[in-house]
């Protein structure tokens, strides 16, 4: 009779260690499909769609590239609801942003796990991560390791075949589906050893964000959404919310709004499907940016409004520019304003 | 073979490849979805989902700035 052949689920981010993970387990026979999460905060895709300067760049899903590569399947799961919890109440705290790592990890192994028992008519039998013991300073600590196995529910389901060596056996090893002494046991910050063992694989294209994939672990990003939830006096936030700190200069001129403006015109163009929604100013003499106002424009404040926005467009250096300020099912109106010199944009007001 | 529509107009990416996934998801072998969108993105990342998971693209149109992917649903 043949052996049962057995399955695993993979997490993947489209980074190198979870890549590896899963060749680590192909190579001793297990079949693995992978499973990714879309938290809303994902560098992924979007600023590449928006952005002109990066039009060239292939704009490739790296999870979705590296489930290519690995001939596996891919199911990328929208987690953006149930992740706000995450974010807004991380048990374990956050890291040197507004990065909740560690309640991170744990809610995903966790989603994993349920996954898992709803699929169970595919007869997975345990999970993989790419961790590797110290390479984060948050989530990936000998510490870590196991209240994430327990506080996610998987147990000893869940195994991470680049630092097994290191900790002790799961239901995987014990039972004989892996062969323990086929694993890793890498540590520490240090690349070399995984880019070895890419290289013994021959996997030669990897991507490697420097900071993760994650937009929370950014400081800018962090500071952005930060002030948003200052300003707004609630830590409640939808999808257009977490895009639009994604996208354009950000500049608070005062606590009741601030002002998004674009950067180039892939940024303006993304910024116009907004127009129904927020105030948005553009100059009309002169060619410019698209800006959205976020937040209560009285009418007083229209002249500083435009004023911003006038600076960053062709007519900076000009004495007036006409610009027209849309709305939302209010109308348009034009104003005719001096552009702001660089000193009186001040320096407090970029979020 | 049913045909159906999927509106991921204004949705980046990852999502119009979300959306389509789990439409799919309650579809039959044969069966095909057109997915409107905007991202151009999709163009690279539908394709992409659709190859690793046995479905197939089989049109890709662009109006202006919207474009209709055709994905025909694999076994």
């Amino acid at each position: 009779m043949m052996e049962k052949k057995h399955k695993a689920v993979a997490l993947i981010s489209g980074g190198l260690d979870s890549m590896l993970a899963v060749r680590v387990m192909q190579e001793q026979g297990i079949e693995v499909e992978g499973i990714n999460f879309y938290t809303g905060f994902c560098v992924e895709g979007h600023t590449h769609a928006i952005r002109n300067q990066d039009k060239d760049k292939q704009k490739r899903n790296n999870a979705l590239w590296v489930a290519e590569q690995l001939g596996i399947k891919l199911h990328i799961v929208d987690v953006i609801e149930e992740y706000k919890d995450v974010l807004l109440n991380p048990k374990h705290g956050y890291g040197a942003n507004m990065n909740p790592c560690l309640d991170c990890k744990i809610f995903m192994v966790s989603k994993a796990v349920e996954w898992i028992k709803e699929n169970h008519h595919n007869g997975f039998d345990f999970i993989i991560t790419g961790e590797v013991i110290g390479q984060r300073p948050m989530s990936q600590r000998k510490s870590t390791m196991p209240i994430i196995s327990e506080e996610s529910g998987a147990d000893d389901l869940l195994l991470r075949p680049l630092c097994a060596k290191n900790l002790p056996e799961t239901l995987p090893e014990r039972e004989g589906w892996v062969d323990r002494s086929k694993l890793y046991g890498f540590h520490g910050r240090n690349r070399k050893p995984q880019i070895a063992l890419a290289k013994e694989f021959g996997l030669t294209d990897f991507a490697s964000p420097a900071g993760g994939c994650c937009f929370l672990t950014d400081k800018s990003y962090s500071d952005k959404l930060v002030d948003l939830w200052k300003a707004r006096n609630s830590r409640e936030y939808e999808m257009d919310d977490i895009m639009l700190l994604k996208v354009g200069r950000h500049i608070r001129p005062s606590a009741e709004f601030k002002l998004i403006i674009a950067r180039d015109a892939g940024e303006s163009k993304f910024l116009e499907g907004y127009r129904k929604e927020f105030i948005s100013i553009h100059a009309l003499s002169h060619s410019g940016p698209m800006a959205l106002v976020d937040g209560k424009l009285d009418e007083e404040q229209y002249e500083l409004a435009a004023g911003i926005v006038a600076r960053f467009g062709q007519g900076r250096m000009a004495d007036e520019v006409e610009l027209d300020i849309a709305l939302p099912k209010q109308g348009n109106l034009q104003i005719k304003t001096p552009p702001l010199s660089a000193e009186q944009v001040l320096q407090e007001w970029y979020v | 073979m049913s045909k159906q529509t999927l509106d991921a107009r204004k949705m980046l990416c990852p999502l119009p490849v979300i959306k389509a996934q789990n439409q799919i998801k309650q579809m039959s072998h044969g069966d095909e979805l057109d997915v409107i969108c905007t991202d151009p993105g999709a163009l690279h990342d539908i394709p992409a989902w659709a190859r690793i998971n046995g479905h197939e693209v089989i049109a890709t149109q662009q109006n202006n700035d919207e474009l209709i992917i055709t994905v025909r649903v694999g076994a």
